[in-house]
């Protein structure tokens, strides 16, 4: 008994990260299972085994262009502001300006504003300029606000590198080009493929910005929103679950690829 | 020479240059725009929708006195599941830091997977699973613990849970980055010094995680706060955030001056809280 207690106060700790991980994971297991329901339109109470909903995931209307939309505005957002962030980053992280607090404080400003109000005053802009909400107003949206989380996590890249490596690059005589090439960015690389991932997918998940820019076009997430009310189709618990276990795969393969790099 | 020199001064702001005029044009430009719009009024006559500058600063008063109880909601349950993410998220960061081994990097994954898995379907999850068809509300009836009418979806507590199932990622990173910084060493020195366990958490883990509790406790309450969709989904005409009343608003009565004055009021209040949390919590250097 004495020992039983023992092992409980030595893994306290693990068993609490135990029960956290259940909790995170609960609706993640419910949306997989119900992939799996032989729901017909409404996909609340469990019905049945069924494979069908994964071999068409497009059955139900609009989710696969919805899934389209969402897909190339991540893409498009994803390269736009992984680009303009990390120059930010290395401006930033590389440079001492004037101006150099007022740029820090300007970064900093929309992660600080709740996405409902930028997502309320660019359609204000946009209204005001007679643009219609739709495709592009959302990548703008979207750039807007991934830019400063890319400006973020690549210049944490950039500040934890090891100036030494550069001081030795210039003294075997590489120029300032070269080092740069050679040099910092192989070194800052991890960290813009971090910052581009959560660019992608900081934007594949947004709802309210989104609601407020988009239109009449659909998204994922706002396809969900808007079914809510009739009965989501079970094809939206399929593609959820889907990009789940991509994502999982990606991270996995990319975890490999680096532990083989550090081998070899 | 003068080339090169030349060359290093303008360097910044040629990268600057791009990314600070989207800024401009996509952040600033429309802040300001949102700041005019809040003063204006409707023409008279005119069709709903259609309005005019008028400069009515008295829209904010109106605004606010009408949407008091959502505004003190928002702030209300933004504070309280902030207090509660932190708490779940704190002891789950610190052992990931600590006893995480080679098992490190694939708890990270863990708490950021479910991020990959749309929110909305997860939030709807909670719904279901919370709502009279899941199994939570019999089991808890059966047992007595709740009793025949009382529901967990559509109410205060759905909301509240609900987002603070939503931001724990956003709460549980940061805390991790600056726990896994802490050299284990300041702790082991701690415990030579006759300090208990608590007290080494109290006066060295925790003073030195702070830049993680700042920045986690921010970006978990400035997204609950202006949130929405929770309380939609989860909650009742009685949990509405000021969120749902400027979707509303903005989208069902455009009502673009009342929209957008709440906005405002919204970031302003946000910006004036942070402000005073982070002097108050000692870490400047935030980003």
């Amino acid at each position: 008994m004495n020992k039983l207690s023992r092992w409980f106060g030595r893994n306290l700790l693990r068993i609490y990260a135990v029960v956290a991980f259940t909790y995170l994971f609960i609706p993640v297991a419910y949306t997989f299972a119900f992939s799996f329901n032989d729901s017909g339109k409404s996909n609340l109470i469990w019905k049945g085994f069924t494979w069908a909903n994964w071999q068409n995931p497009c059955g139900a209307p609009e989710v696969c262009t919805a899934l389209g939309n969402s897909i190339k505005i991540g893409l498009l957002a994803t390269i736009f502001s992984t680009i303009l962030g990390t120059m930010i980053a290395f401006a930033i992280g590389r440079h001492k300006f004037k101006g150099r607090s007022t740029t820090n404080l300007l970064i900093f400003l929309p992660m600080a504003t709740p996405e409902i109000v930028l997502g309320a005053s660019l359609l204000s802009l946009f209204l005001v300029f007679q643009i219609n909400p739709g495709f592009w107003p959302t990548v703008i949206a979207h750039v807007l606000f991934c830019m400063s989380f890319v400006v973020v996590t690549v210049k944490a890249r950039i500040a934890s590198l090891d100036p030494r490596l550069e001081q030795a690059a210039m003294d075997l005589y590489a120029n300032e080009r070269e080092t740069f090439r050679r040099v910092t960015l192989p070194l800052v690389a991890p960290g813009i493929a971090a910052a581009a991932l959560l660019a992608f997918s900081l934007s594949f998940d947004d709802f309210i910005i989104t609601n407020f820019n988009s239109g009449t076009m659909t998204t994922f997430p706002k396809f969900i929103y808007t079914s809510a009310a009739r009965g989501i189709p079970a094809q939206a618990n399929v593609i959820g679950s889907a990009m789940f276990f991509l994502a999982l795969a990606i991270v996995v393969v990319g975890q490999l690829v680096t532990r083989k790099r550090k081998v070899s | 020479m003068t080339g090169v020199k030349k060359f290093r001064i303008s360097t910044p702001y040629l990268l600057l240059i791009p990314g600070m005029g989207f800024l401009f044009i996509f952040f600033l430009l429309p802040l300001f725009n949102l700041a005019q719009t809040s003063t204006q009024t409707p023409v008279g006559g005119g069709d709903t929708g259609e309005y005019e500058q008028t400069w009515r600063f008295a829209n904010y008063f109106d605004a606010f006195v009408e949407n008091r109880d959502q505004f003190g909601r928002s702030f209300l349950y933004a504070l309280i599941a902030t207090v509660l993410a932190l708490a779940i998220a704190y002891p789950l960061a610190y052992t990931i830091a600590f006893k995480g081994g080679r098992f490190k990097n694939v708890m990270l994954v863990l708490v950021i997977a479910p991020f990959f898995t749309s929110f909305l379907l997860r939030t709807i999850a909670w719904k279901q699973i919370l709502g009279e068809e899941g199994f939570v509300v019999p089991t808890l009836r059966s047992l007595q613990i709740i009793s025949e009418s009382t529901t967990l979806t559509s109410s205060s507590f759905a909301v509240v849970m609900g987002m603070t199932y939503n931001f724990l990622p956003f709460m549980t990173l940061p805390l991790y980055a600056s726990i896994d910084r802490i050299d284990p060493r300041t702790l082991e020195a701690s415990g030579d010094l006759y300090a208990n366990g608590f007290t080494t958490f109290r006066r060295v883990t925790l003073p030195l995680s702070m830049p993680g509790v700042v920045a986690g406790t921010l970006l978990t309450f400035i997204p609950a706060a202006g949130d929405y969709v929770n309380a939609a989904i989860l909650g009742s005409p009685q949990t509405k955030m000021l969120g749902n009343v400027i979707e509303s608003r903005y989208f069902k009565i455009v009502d673009y001056p009342t929209a957008s004055a709440l906005s405002f009021t919204l970031m302003i209040s946000i910006l004036i809280l942070v402000t005073v949390y982070v002097r108050k919590a000692g870490t400047e250097e935030l980003v």
